[in-house]
């Protein structure tokens, strides 16, 4: 098990470089003129560009450029914006207000997806089922620049349940209406997976084992039936959780949350390399540690698994 | 038991996750927020130094702090305040004679120094400061640049200027300095009331010349407001009435600058009533304004001009013919009605109403919507049969680029194409390179509330925004005897002159002029915003019992 997971963390260390290095790579090829990017349509003095060229390295070609970013991030420091902020309080910044974001979100889906998941597993063409796939083939045709702003003026303006934005340093209550939107892109998927398994595990020549032996229908849903199909939908919710985070750019700026999404969306427009790559690469690492934390939980919930 | 020992590794190792993801708990903030204060909603600035600030955002939050020198009246004649008079026998010589008694935020006097030395920090080259060029007209600007010895990609890197201070910046006394300017300029005074023009005190140097770390974060300003804590990036910057300030009282006791990413949340957020002014209404929300706010919604002018340029080096635009009927094919009412809901209107002028010495319609016959005269002018000049205009995506362009291709199609019957780019840099690569671009979008904000805020900048030879590269030896002549003229009046009649010439030549054309289109809260009171899209904060005041 420890070689195990020690075998994992040296290769994330690779993939961090390589992701991080592709990342940079990208930025770098899409470049163009960062210094008039940042300044808008506004012209610019030839010696403040001259300045900021300089002061960047701009100029440089791109391995030295990599060169002194990977200098400063192997020393913990992940430089500076083009505006000149410290990239370290850019992320300290977001980072916290987005986690809180996508793990609500993420929990709300869960929660949703699971319960409903199984009970249309049990009561398969009943009329929850139908509903049920009704309204999740609703929310997925639904794309989210239609949602997030729909439900902000329904129940942010109109109805007043909520408040309209959440802002940085936003409350769990304010982030409850944007986690539930978030959470709706994810929710369809997980419940039709649920249901699925649900529905072959019940046929599963273990569970009729269970009955026969005369188990309760409650043990045998909750804890055979569950623990089985949840295989599938702990890899969804894994990779739902990097999603979430790094993908709520639409989310994030509809209700005005300055976190992750928005600054990696600020980053690709000014053609702001470091501040991007920085992002990426605490994203990476979430990646990492939640593919890690998932193919633990394989083995916890299915004791045929064993990782040695 | 199998099972038992990867459950509590699995658990572990998402609790470590999570505490290492930083999951830090927070939230736990102010709710003492005075009730008399107000909520005004800007974007994130890009910094809060003065001389750095060029844009709107920025700008409104240093008017907060800061005490200009002068400011503009009704009639866009700039007044004296922070100075106690501005005067000049020559408009070469100005001497600045400072009021008594104002103090900066943390209890500094306010001097001729902090002046000189904000301005020289401005100017210096290798400070890369976004404002440097207001500083072009003082003597010894030239000296504090330097210009690298083989350009830009070379590998050598640019000497340090020859100086370090202005030489046109002369202190006489604790309250009065002069400003030499290289040349001549009758507006020198308007250009003052910019915020490249504000003070700085001694301690937001850690050295001579060194702006201290973290000043931006927490500037101190000699204005009527005080910082309250930090500048909470992405989130608000708030601040408080300075209790010692000698000028102008405003008459709320503080501004929560609350920044938003998204135009139409700080709509929603005005809506609901968690902001209380929001300078431009997003446009998308623009139909539904009226019902929501009523008579809360107000409009008033700024000094945005929005216009297409004819890049010189495309043969097909060299007939002036063929861009006068070009000019003519467009018709400006229609598309300020349909597209902008009149929040913008015609431009058939070469620089804003909102200067002085605006004349209506200066573009003549030739910005007048006359199909049938554009396709005759136009077939007679042998005009292009496929018309294309540049734009960047990243603005809202697209739709209105459509409606002129269509326009244009109907009226001359060519082909028109809308080509969008990224972003405005791109456009510019491309007309760098001297590809076909055909037209090219463009706008331009004000400095100063000058004619020649309009004309230096866009139409003179070495102007910073003329992209398109036209160039005419009398127009800048005019221009230039217009800067040197004795009276503003006198320069005004040579600028008009001056304008003529863009009348008859068409070098760009004039499209819309902005709005501000402004939403204000039940809260408040007397809401204004100016022609720099500032909110007027000595005016704004609350209204009682809400």
């Amino acid at each position: 098990m420890f070689r195990y997971i020690l075998r994992r963390l040296l290769q994330m260390v690779l993939t961090f470089f390589g992701a991080t290095f592709i990342v940079y790579a990208l930025m770098f090829a899409n470049q163009d003129d960062p210094v008039q990017a940042l300044a808008g349509d506004r012209p610019i003095t030839d010696s403040q560009r001259q300045i900021l060229t300089e002061r960047y390295h701009l100029d440089e070609p791109f391995l030295q450029q990599y060169r002194y970013y990977m200098e400063g991030l192997l020393t913990g420091d992940f430089g500076t914006s083009l505006t000149g902020r410290r990239i370290s309080d850019m992320m300290a910044d977001a980072w916290p207000v987005t986690i809180k974001l996508a793990l609500l979100a993420i929990v709300i889906a869960a929660t949703v997806a699971i319960t409903a998941g199984v009970v249309s597993g049990i009561r398969r063409a009943g009329t929850f089922d139908n509903v049920t796939l009704v309204l999740t083939l609703v929310i997925l045709c639904l794309p989210i620049v239609v949602l997030a702003p729909l439900a902000r003026l329904v129940f942010g303006v109109q109805l007043g349940w909520f408040p309209p934005t959440a802002g940085r340093d936003a409350s769990w209550w304010a982030l409850l209406l944007p986690a539930i939107v978030l959470g709706s892109l994810v929710v369809a998927t997980q419940l039709r997976v649920t249901r699925s398994a649900v529905a072959e595990n019940l046929r599963a020549d273990y569970v009729r084992t269970a009955r026969a032996k005369g188990l309760s229908g409650r043990r045998v849903i909750g804890v055979h039936v569950l623990r089985n199909s949840l295989i599938p939908v702990v890899t969804l919710v894994g990779v739902d959780i990097g999603n979430l985070m790094s993908g709520a750019i639409v989310t994030e700026g509809v209700f005005n949350i300055p976190g992750v999404g928005f600054n990696l969306f600020r980053g690709i427009t000014t053609e702001d390399g470091p501040l991007v790559v920085g992002f990426v690469s605490i994203l990476v690492i979430v990646f990492l540690v939640v593919n890690l934390v998932v193919d633990l939980l394989y083995a916890a919930l299915d004791p045929r698994i064993r990782y040695a | 038991m199998l099972g038992k020992r990867p459950w509590k590794m699995a658990a572990g190792a998402a609790a470590i996750a999570l505490l290492a993801a930083g999951c830090t708990g927070g939230g736990s903030d102010d709710s003492e927020d005075s009730a008399d204060s107000v909520v005004i909603g800007i974007v994130e600035p890009q910094h809060l130094v003065p001389s750095n600030t060029t844009e709107t955002a920025g700008s409104q939050v240093l008017a907060s702090l800061y005490y200009p020198l002068v400011t503009f009246d009704a009639k866009k004649q700039p007044v004296e305040t922070a100075a106690e008079s501005i005067t000049s026998d020559d408009n070469k010589v100005w001497t600045v004679k400072l009021k008594p008694g104002f103090t900066f935020h943390n209890g500094e006097p306010v001097t001729a120094d902090n002046y000189i030395d904000a301005w020289n920090y401005g100017a210096y080259a290798p400070n890369g400061q976004g404002g440097s060029y207001f500083y072009s007209r003082i003597d010894g600007f030239v000296d504090l640049q330097a210009k690298d010895p083989d350009g830009e990609e070379g590998p050598q890197k640019a000497p340090a200027p020859k100086a370090k201070t202005l030489t046109g910046l002369k202190k006489v006394d604790d309250t009065t300095f002069t400003v030499t300017l290289s040349a001549p300029f009758a507006g020198w005074k308007a250009v003052m009331g910019y915020n490249s023009f504000y003070p700085l005190p001694k301690a937001a140097f850690s050295a001579p010349g060194v702006l201290a770390e973290g000043f931006e974060d927490a500037p101190v300003g000699n204005g009527p407001f005080k910082m309250k804590g930090k500048w909470e990036h992405d989130s608000e910057i708030k601040v408080e009435r300075y209790a010692d300030f000698k000028g102008t009282a405003p008459k709320v006791n503080g501004i929560t600058w609350k920044i938003y990413q998204d135009q139409q949340a700080q709509y929603a957020d005005l809506v609901a009533g968690n902001v209380d002014v929001q300078t431009q209404i997003p446009l998308e929300s623009l139909a539904s304004a009226s019902g929501d706010l009523g008579d809360r919604l107000q409009r008033s002018p700024n000094s945005s001009f929005q216009f297409v340029g004819f890049p010189t080096f495309l043969k097909e635009f060299q007939n002036r013919d063929v861009r006068r009927a070009i000019s003519m094919a467009i018709d400006r009412e229609e598309m300020t009605k349909q597209i902008f809901l009149d929040s913008e209107t015609p431009a058939t002028s070469f620089v804003s109403p909102v200067v002085t010495g605006y004349r209506p319609n200066s573009c003549g016959e030739f910005c007048v919507h006359d199909p049938a005269k554009a396709k005759q002018l136009y077939t007679k000049a042998g005009g292009p049969s496929e018309i294309r205009i540049t734009y960047n995506t990243d603005g809202p362009h697209k739709a209105w680029v459509d409606a002129m291709c269509n326009q244009l199609k109907a009226a001359l019957g060519v082909n028109c194409i809308g080509v969008g780019e990224p972003k405005f840099s791109d456009m510019l690569t491309k007309v760098k390179a001297r590809e076909p671009v055909g037209l090219i979008r463009l706008a331009w904000v004000m400095d100063y509330p000058l004619m020649e805020s309009y004309l230096g900048p866009l139409y003179s030879t070495t102007g910073s925004s003329n992209y398109y590269g036209y160039s005419s030896t009398a127009f800048d002549n005019l221009l230039a005897q217009g800067s040197a003229a004795r009276t503003p009046q006198e320069a005004i009649k040579k600028w008009q002159q001056a304008e003529d010439i863009l009348a008859d030549d068409m070098p760009v054309i004039p499209l819309r002029f902005g709005q501000n289109v402004y939403g204000f809260s039940d809260r408040v009171a007397n809401v204004s915003v100016d022609l720099f899209r500032k909110v007027d904060i000595y005016k704004i005041e609350l209204v009682a019992g809400k």
